[in-house]
């Protein structure tokens, strides 16, 4: 949305998109990732740029560099556990540098709104030893990610943006401005980017003179300010957490505003600590830039006095500092909780009910499917991280044998199997572990929104591109059983699942339907329930569809929920469901 | 002008984006400064979710805390009882009536509280309840429970109808904006009685 006076409210990652484009980005490659994924939806918008989801992070952060390479600014962006994917190629594009500007966007998840971890990213700004800048609010956002290019050139090094939940999905007043495309010609440099012991040796040196550079350029930068006001209390902060503090106390103390957090600055830390009574550190996560002042022998108060764990808001630094807080209203009564559930019509659904009706362990994976582990389904047993599923079972399957072999098995979506799963995949094949994986395939990397993968035969603009077989693919590797079941038919589901969980060979088993989500995606009427068929016995019940509840001990549908996916009516005994 | 707070609050799938961003609009069009901080991700699958929106002349932080709440717009009846301790001291609730159960009510591990609008009314906070999904079905579409909303939060603002008019033009299709016009004076003009 835009006024005449050309300000426009913004989110902070359609910012970041905004400033891709002023900065004459060329190439963009992402896998998406809450929060960071709008960043890429959002610069795919505009023509000029190319913009593709990558099948995973590090695949996304090599090609980046490649463009860059080639002489054209370039860029990629993940969530926080996504540059743990692409770490390898980044600590060494550290020593390589860039040829056109390369800027990355890491986008942290402090409160875990949609994550399976709360680490801090500025750790892998710091061991990767490249610069990290983190606005704290739509208009830096779009400002930081233009400087990042430029110091990405001056400094001949990948340039991490730091984006956080409260920034990446807020909105708030930018400023836009024209784009300006450089062009680099591209020149062979095998000392520079081949990065073979003696040559790496080399790059080494000029990684360490380059941050001894940039902390003489944290010195005195605009990203770095000094708001002094009165001098009883001084804060150092960053991102989010300056808001917060300016929430709380306005211009009644002194703050020194962080925008750039690798590396840190320190005759200015030292000098605004000079200035001020009494110092403290306000940032979320890890205490970062308060191990830093107190190397620097600087007295300084930060985690004694707030948390390591989870988000700040104005409330918790008010109250950190003994300020009054606000008053409200309460109520005895008790409120339910409301958490996420799988959607009516998830295809999901019935894949899980027959696990759980099977006694199965599940090893889960990340994604929509996830939800498999909230009751009433109850029926995974673990997740760790993307594509984590096949390598646990076949580990779990070597130490516990044919005691798990025929009760076990691996699920995992679609675009998860994409990212990390075939690896996995490949490693049972080649040990050999008796193991069954399920990749439940509804046709869309689902839990972010949306997105294309290569298995879906789209791309992010959703035009037609290269699709992956995924049966051919499996058969390829070295299967022989790979079926293929359709979730909403529970009985051909649990007699294909038997079959494979009995089989004394390796198997893949493809739960195909798409997203109940997908606008192409025709739905049936919604079912009715026959009140006087219904026996109240609430065989119904287990599948956990928001759509079903019990009113005055019969079943009930909502209508403008169901989708027919008959899923429930399966289930009952008296056949109920109309 | 001290910040004012509006959340947005309700169930994961019911619209309350176009609600933020046409207030997001209005209160730009009016010259504030503004923040509006929305929730992505897993939580939007049926869950509880939360828009803040703050205005003023200079806005910091992008979330509104517990007590801060200057107006708390709910969707369901059961999500303005979660978000009744963001309320303001002497702030105004503007609740549709609808009730929608979540899982733990649905499997039977707890019970969807009675009387609901009753018991916030008691607590002492200014609660106005409506049932905008039969308004909105009057104007002419389910969909329109937001604008029902947005026009009864207006009727608590003082800035003038044409602003809120043109914010609706800005923000939603031509086909519709007769009917989501009728949704709003639906809701602005509903009395009790």
């Amino acid at each position: 949305m835009s006024l005449e006076n050309g300000k426009q409210l913004m989110l902070g990652n359609k910012a970041v998109a905004r400033g891709l484009y002023e900065a004459g980005v060329c190439f963009i490659s992402s896998y998406p990732g809450t929060p960071s994924t709008e960043v890429t939806e959002e610069a795919a918008k505009y023509d000029e740029i190319y913009c593709e989801w990558a099948p995973n992070e590090k695949v996304a952060m090599e090609s980046a560099f490649g463009a860059s390479l080639a002489g054209r600014r370039a860029f990629c962006a993940q969530k926080h556990v996504g540059l743990n994917v692409a770490a390898d190629p980044l600590y060494t594009m550290s020593y390589t540098g860039v040829n056109a500007g390369l800027v990355i966007v890491v986008a942290d998840d402090a409160g875990m709104h949609s994550s399976q971890n709360e680490q801090d990213s500025r750790h892998h700004a710091i061991a990767a030893k490249v610069p990290m800048l983190e606005p704290s609010d739509s208009k830096e956002a779009l400002e930081f990610t233009k400087l990042a290019y430029e110091l990405s050139e001056k400094y001949d090094t990948p340039v991490l943006l730091k984006m956080c939940t409260r920034v990446a999905h807020s909105q708030s007043i930018v400023e836009t401005g024209e784009r300006n495309v450089p062009d680099k010609p591209y020149e062979k440099n095998i000392a520079k980017y081949v990065m073979m012991p003696g040559n790496a040796k080399k790059r080494h040196p000029i990684v360490e003179q380059r941050t001894k550079d940039l902390i003489s350029y944290a010195e005195n930068c605009p990203l770095n300010r000094v708001e002094m006001g009165d001098t009883k209390i001084g804060i150092i902060t960053c991102s989010t957490s300056y808001q917060y503090v300016k929430e709380v106390f306005g211009d009644s103390v002194s703050v020194l505003k962080l925008g750039m957090t690798n590396p840190l600055p320190e005759n200015l830390i030292k000098d605004f600590a000079s200035k001020v009574d009494q110092l403290f550190v306000v940032e979320e996560l890890d205490p970062i830039i308060e191990n830093h002042v107190k190397s620097l022998g600087v007295k300084v108060t930060g985690k004694e006095l707030l948390p390591i764990v989870d988000e700040f808001s104005q409330t918790l630094i008010a109250n950190a500092f003994g300020k009054e807080t606000a008053t409200s209203y309460s109520l005895t009564e008790e409120i339910p909780n409301r958490p996420p559930v799988m959607c009516a019509g998830c295809p999901h659904r019935g894949l899980f009910y027959t696990l759980k009706k099977n006694n199965c362990t599940v090893l889960g994976d990340i994604g929509c499917y996830t939800l498999g582990a909230v009751p009433p389904l109850g029926a995974i047993e673990m997740t760790l991280c993307m594509g984590a599923s096949i390598g646990a079972l076949h580990g779990f399957n070597k130490v516990r044998g044919s005691e798990s072999e025929h009760k076990t098995v691996a699920v995992i979506g679609d675009s998860t199997f994409m990212h990390s799963g075939m690896t996995g995949l490949a490693n049972v094949a080649y040990n050999q572990s008796n193991s069954t994986i399920v990749i439940v395939d509804n046709s869309i990397t689902g839990m972010t929104g949306h997105q294309q993968n290569p298995t879906t035969g789209y791309n992010i603009k959703g035009d037609p591109a290269g699709k992956i077989d995924l049966e051919a693919l499996c058969k390829a590797m070295g299967f022989e059983r790979v079926r293929v079941v359709d979730p909403y038919n529970l009985e051909e589901c649990e007699k294909v699942l038997k079959e494979e969980l009995a089989a004394d060979a390796p198997s893949v088993i493809i739960s195909r339907r798409p997203c109940a989500l997908l606008k192409y995606v025709k739905h049936n009427p919604p079912l009715n329930v026959n009140k006087d068929k219904c026996i109240g016995c609430k065989s119904c019940m287990r599948i956990g569809c928001p759509a079903i509840s019990m009113k005055d001990g019969k079943a009930t549908i909502d209508a403008t929920l169901c989708v027919g996916c008959n899923v429930c009516s399966q289930l009952c005994p008296k056949k109920a469901f109309e | 002008m001290e910040t004012k707070n509006i959340m947005i609050v309700g169930v994961g799938g019911q619209g309350s984006l176009l609600a933020s961003k046409l207030l997001g609009h209005l209160l730009l069009s009016e010259g504030y400064d503004v923040k509006v901080s929305e929730v992505h991700g897993m939580s939007q699958r049926g869950g509880s979710v939360v828009t803040y929106v703050r205005y003023g002349d200079k806005v910091y932080s992008p979330v509104i805390d517990k007590g801060e709440a200057d107006y708390i717009v709910s969707f369901e009846a059961l999500e303005a009882a979660r978000w009744l301790p963001f309320l303001k001291k002497d702030g105004q609730i503007v609740t549709n009536t609808q009730q929608i159960d979540p899982m733990p009510v649905i499997t039977g591990a707890a019970q969807y509280p009675e009387k609901l609008v009753d018991k916030l009314k008691a607590t002492g906070a200014k609660v106005d309840a409506l049932d905008c999904l039969s308004l909105a079905e009057q104007a002419g579409s389910a969909k329109a429970v937001n604008i029902v909303l947005l026009g009864r939060l207006s009727h608590y603002f003082d800035l003038p109808e044409d602003a809120w008019m043109k914010s609706l033009e800005a923000n939603v299709p031509s086909k519709f904006l007769e009917m989501n016009k009728k949704a709003f004076e639906l809701g602005k003009n509903y009395s009790e009685n």
